[in-house]
């Protein structure tokens, strides 16, 4: 049994739908929606106008504040139209549409085979200008990541290669194709930081994942790489760190209060790219999966991609589709139209068949069984949180500690009432301030 | 952009989109499941004024929520099974000698169904709203209501002859009033009063016969994880040391000895097994978090055996119950969970 933490779930894992099909190019749209807000942080200003040509890689939107990143044409073409288009979360965002002239012109890279030898704060500026951010999801800004203020040092990285959410295949894919890239850009990461010890934790229900990064590995000082036990939410960065060094982030606190910084996989990966190659972050790994899609892929996909456009290409939707998650089953958003953009922290889309869809409007009272509370990641009592906001007590949720929750979902998984819980969080959250 | 008439079905919802198997209803039905070997005992002991007491009450909690459901234009969730579950927990913790017309005794199961589902659990809300055990209240109402009624125990004949059986004491009854020397000289011996517990032949309510079928239907709920070991090993932990160390008693003088008791007879007698495994542990009453769970454990052994060696009545699993179920919510509050990291921002702090 691999390294763990306490409570967490065992969903079916479904990776078996897409985990042996290769990373296939996308087929490059003819229109890219590309968003200038894909991260966490400010939205980037706008540099390109309309009608202007752009070469793939070309920077279109420059970071507006510290906490931001920038964002590049992901194809050659014209600027048709800046405005506000719907993203993932149905949220309208100012966005840069580019018509694809088909040229796949790259602007000028700068690549540097002996990248290890850049100072650390060269290795950051190269990773800051490729617009890298959290490729797991989270999509925070990796420069700012990498940027610990000097009385948190820290001495650990981390690469989170747990892809806990079910489903999902995009990091195990990169481990098995990737896995030398993914290393190298590990190293990078080591050495911007200037620490001596990197882990990269993976579930143990990816045996060659594990075989091939460990191989690749091999002889770099002070790389681990960790088995971990299969349960969710093993890649949340707080768990994966408590797993692989035993060291537990408190509340509300950051990675960096223990001296841990983790990056996903991907963004290791696309980290490589940007040092090595000079690619700003133009394209990920997407996962197109589910018992509703025809045939699920990892494809790598030009941020910007319509969602439809991906769904087409996996031999589109079987007939009685209920539900298109962006991200993974546990935590992703559940679209309400297609016609959305794959973005830098879009790990996957899951098309659920309507059978597979758990319908919540009839769910019943709490019972007080305790499962959330076993499960909870955090120690929270979720019964207690759901309760309170359901009733409006928001002030009184904050005593259970409204704010240490993350929304993993573990607690409305394994309610047998099948209460909404993470909606009813969110909403104690939006209602009052922590 | 056109929306196609399929993206106008999608359908959006907060995440998690996937969710497990579990429902209240199966849980139920499950821990009814678990309760059938104790009846069956029951049955084959009391014959078959057994069975009616407990179809009794069945069908009267049945019956009453979904009266009141009705009555209320609340969604009727008899179908979830908690309400068979309240009857028969209720029926399992009657004296057969309630199936009786001749004196009428036939309202006292029905009276106490009644109290149990829509005093106890709809007028307070529902499943999910009570403070107690809702087949313990029934239970109560019954015993302080109707005192004599509640303790005609028949005989136990496992030759179905149940019409006009004899009436005796319980165990714990003569235990009580006359010790454990008499206790042991009507069973012969030790080895004897300890195998026919195990296996049911003694006077007693209908479900608490048979310690080795509530041991079966135990084990079930723990593999299930229906149940957790919390508040049965809490409670009957409890139970047995404060019996060994209290529950001794100098024949001749009838002064305690301390370290004398005899904790295995206080476990397989009465409703101790029966309320360990399947009364305290309702999820509803019982505290949340798992560390409240053992204190409220050890609370419930605690009153149990202060009733059974100090108080009036032989039996104390019940009033033990019911008094911890008061204290359930203050013990969640006060084992309020601890939030991941937090020991070690103390530990810094120092």
């Amino acid at each position: 049994m691999g390294l763990t933490f306490r409570g967490g779930i065992h969903p079916p894992d479904k990776k078996e739908l897409a985990k042996d099909r290769p990373i296939a190019e996308a087929h490059v749209p003819k229109r890219v929606v590309v968003p200038l807000s894909q991260h966490v942080g400010a939205p980037c200003k706008p540099v390109v106008s309309i009608n202007q040509e752009v070469k793939k890689g070309e920077l279109i939107g420059e970071p507006a504040g510290f906490v931001s990143s920038p964002v590049h044409a992901s194809v050659s073409g014209k600027v048709s139209a800046i405005g506000e288009f719907p993203n993932a979360m149905g949220r309208m965002v100012t966005s840069v549409v580019i018509e694809n002239d088909g040229k796949e012109e790259w602007t000028a890279l700068r690549d540097h085979p002996d990248y290890l030898s850049l100072s650390p704060e060269e290795l950051k500026e190269k990773i800051k200008t490729a617009g890298i951010v959290g490729l797991g999801g989270a999509a925070f800004p990796t420069a700012v990541k990498l940027s610990p203020p000097k009385e948190k040092p820290v001495d650990t990285v981390i690469i989170n290669g747990a892809e806990c959410e079910p489903y999902l295949t995009a990091d195990y894919r990169l481990m098995i194709e990737k896995p030398r890239e993914v290393i190298e850009g590990l190293k990078i990461l080591m050495k911007v930081l200037g620490v001596k010890r990197g882990f990269v934790g993976i579930e143990d229900n990816k045996p060659d994942a594990i075989a091939k990064m460990k191989e690749a590995a091999q002889g770099e000082p002070g790389i681990e790489v960790c088995a971990l036990e299969v349960k969710y939410p093993q890649g949340a960065e707080k768990m994966l760190i408590k797993a692989t060094t035993g060291r537990e982030v408190p509340p509300r606190g950051l990675p960096m209060d223990v001296k841990v910084v983790v990056q996903n996989v991907g963004t290791a990966f696309a980290v490589y790219e940007a040092v090595r190659y000079g690619k700003p972050l133009i394209e990920r790994v997407v996962t197109v999966t589910g018992e509703g899609i025809q045939n699920p892929s990892n494809l790598m996909a030009r941020i910007g991609t319509l969602v439809s456009e991906l769904v087409k290409e996996c031999g589109g939707l079987k007939d009685g589709m209920g539900k298109v998650v962006a991200g993974g089953p546990m935590m992703g958003f559940a679209l309400s139209s297609l016609d959305v953009p794959v973005t830098k922290g879009t790990s996957g889309i899951l098309v659920i068949p309507e059978e597979g869809v758990v319908h919540a409007e009839d769910f019943a009272p709490c019972i007080r069984c305790g499962r959330c509370v076993d499960v909870c990641p955090m120690g929270l009592m979720p019964s207690m949180l759901s309760v309170l906001s359901e009733k409006g007590r928001y002030e009184e949720a904050k005593e259970y500690h409204l704010f240490d929750c993350f929304e993993c979902g573990s607690c409305a998984f394994v309610c047998p009432s099948k209460r909404p819980i993470v909606q009813l969080v969110r909403l104690a959250k939006s209602m009052t301030k922590p | 952009m056109e929306m196609t008439e399929r993206e106008q079905r999608l359908i959006v919802a907060v995440s998690p989109h996937v969710k497990s198997e579990e429902s209240v209803s199966r849980i139920m039905w499950s821990v009814n499941l678990s309760l059938l070997p104790a009846l069956v005992m029951g049955v084959y002991f009391f014959g078959p004024k057994a069975a009616l007491v407990t179809a009794l009450c069945v069908i009267t909690a049945v019956l009453s929520e979904y009266l009141f459901e009705r009555a209320l234009k609340r969604k009727v969730t008899v179908g979830d099974g908690s309400a068979v579950l309240t009857g028969l927990l209720l029926g399992l913790n009657l004296p057969a000698s309630l199936w009786s017309f001749h004196p009428f005794t036939v309202h006292v199961p029905i009276i106490g169904s009644f109290v149990a589902v829509v005093i106890t659990k709809q007028l307070f809300g529902g499943l999910g709203y009570n403070i107690f055990n809702p087949a313990l209240i029934g239970r109560a109402f019954l015993l302080i209501s109707f005192p004599k009624l509640m303790t005609i125990w028949i005989q136990p004949t496992a030759a179905f002859l149940g019409m006009d059986a004899k009436t005796t004491a319980t165990p714990l009854g003569i235990l009580k009033e006359e010790g454990v020397g008499k206790l042991v000289e009507v069973f012969g011996d030790k080895m004897n009063l300890y195998t026919q517990l195990l296996v049911g032949h003694r006077a007693g309510s209908i479900g608490e016969t048979s310690a080795i079928a509530l041991l079966i239907g135990a084990l079930f709920l723990l593999f299930k994880r229906y149940i957790t070991w919390h508040i049965p090993v809490s409670f009957l932990g409890t139970a047995a040391l404060l019996a060994w160390v209290f529950g001794g008693k100098d024949p001749q003088t009838g002064t305690m000895l301390f370290f004398a008791g005899d904790p295995i007879l206080h476990l397989i007698s009465g409703g101790m097994l029966l309320g360990a495994f399947f009364m305290a542990t309702d999820y509803v009453t019982c505290p949340t978090v798992r560390k409240g769970q053992i204190v409220f454990g050890i609370g419930c052994g605690a009153l149990t055996m202060l009733i059974r060696l100090k108080g009036g009545y032989p039996e104390g699993v019940m009033f033990a119950i019911l008094i911890m179920n008061c204290f359930a919510p203050i013990i969640d509050r006060g084992f309020k969970s601890k939030v991941f990291g937090a020991v070690k921002v103390k530990e810094t702090k120092k």
